[in-house]
């Protein structure tokens, strides 16, 4: 199941994954990458995986929430607390 | 708080406009919170960072200068904090301005070779999936891990990242890929296992 990417090719693009997979490369590496990963399986299961585990951190990342009682404490903290009862967040976020 | 535009009045909060100030603290104290606890990985520390943050913040915002955006500037210092409890925690676990140039030679060593994504969703999603895929990121080195968040779970841009971290913009590009590719074989060798599993039924 597992295997070593070891052509001096597969290592060449490695190093452009990250900016490939944002969308952030230059058109002409862009096309190069792409040449490759047409025939290179192992590569493009690399690519494909990468892509992928950033898509799950992004999937599993919890909601920015605080957990309850914490906003109480940090308001008392910062002598915030005749806010408390307001509801400061501006209702699009 | 990469889908929130913060509209603030930066000079109300600079002259001590409380009220202002207790805006900015519910806009923003869920995503310093999320960062704290995902660099921490505990509940206490993340609050304690969370707190420190805006104390810091409150005392620092006369001076602020606007060179990068209030939240980039809020996200700097939680993040300062965040370290300097994990040095405190962990000394011989921080090494956040070390820069090693990226060598594919050594990254691609061992390199899994899984196509885990043909699993179903549910599979990939499951609890126990999220609790390895939490474990994972906490695994990951500091200098690693702060730019992983940034990016990639909090939507940073690459420029915003390298403000926020105080690092070069090619520096954050090759954590990135460093972190990205770390998780990504960590993942492999999990869902490697679930697909062999599988095989076995």
């Amino acid at each position: 199941m597992s295997e070593h990417i070891h052509t001096p090719q597969c290592q060449q693009i490695l190093g452009s994954l990250s900016e490939y997979i944002d969308g952030e490369l230059q058109a002409e590496l862009c096309a190069e990458i792409e040449a490759h990963l047409k025939d290179c399986n192992n590569c493009r299961i690399v690519v494909n995986t990468l892509r992928k585990t950033v898509e799950l951190y992004e999937q599993t990342q919890p909601q920015p929430e605080l957990p309850e009682g914490v906003r109480e404490s940090l308001f008392l903290k910062l002598d915030l607390d005749d806010f408390l009862q307001k509801n400061n967040k501006s209702s699009e976020i | 708080m990469n889908e929130i535009e913060i509209e603030m009045s930066v000079e109300a909060l600079k002259s001590g406009d409380r009220e202002a100030f207790a805006r900015l603290v519910d806009e923003t104290s869920g995503h310093v919170h999320r960062v704290a606890f995902q660099i921490l990985g505990n509940e206490q520390d993340a609050e304690d960072v969370l707190q420190d943050t805006y104390i810091k913040a409150l005392r620092a915002l006369p001076d602020f200068e606007g060179r990068s955006s209030l939240r980039t500037w809020l996200y700097r210092i939680a993040v300062n904090e965040a370290l300097m409890l994990v040095r405190k925690r962990k000394p011989q676990a921080v090494s956040v301005d070390e820069t090693t140039p990226f060598d594919a030679e050594a990254e691609s060593e061992g390199m899994e070779i899984v196509d885990f994504c043909c699993l179903p969703e549910g599979e990939l999603l499951s609890s126990e999936s999220r609790i390895f895929i939490d474990r994972a990121i906490q695994n990951l080195p500091s200098n690693l891990k702060v730019v992983f968040i940034m990016r990639d779970l909090e939507g940073l841009s690459i420029q915003e990242t390298a403000e926020a971290l105080n690092l070069s913009e090619n520096n954050v590009k090759t954590r990135l890929l460093r972190a990205r590719l770390r998780l990504r074989q960590e993942l492999s060798v999990y869902f490697g296992g679930k697909i062999q599993e599988e095989f076995r039924r």
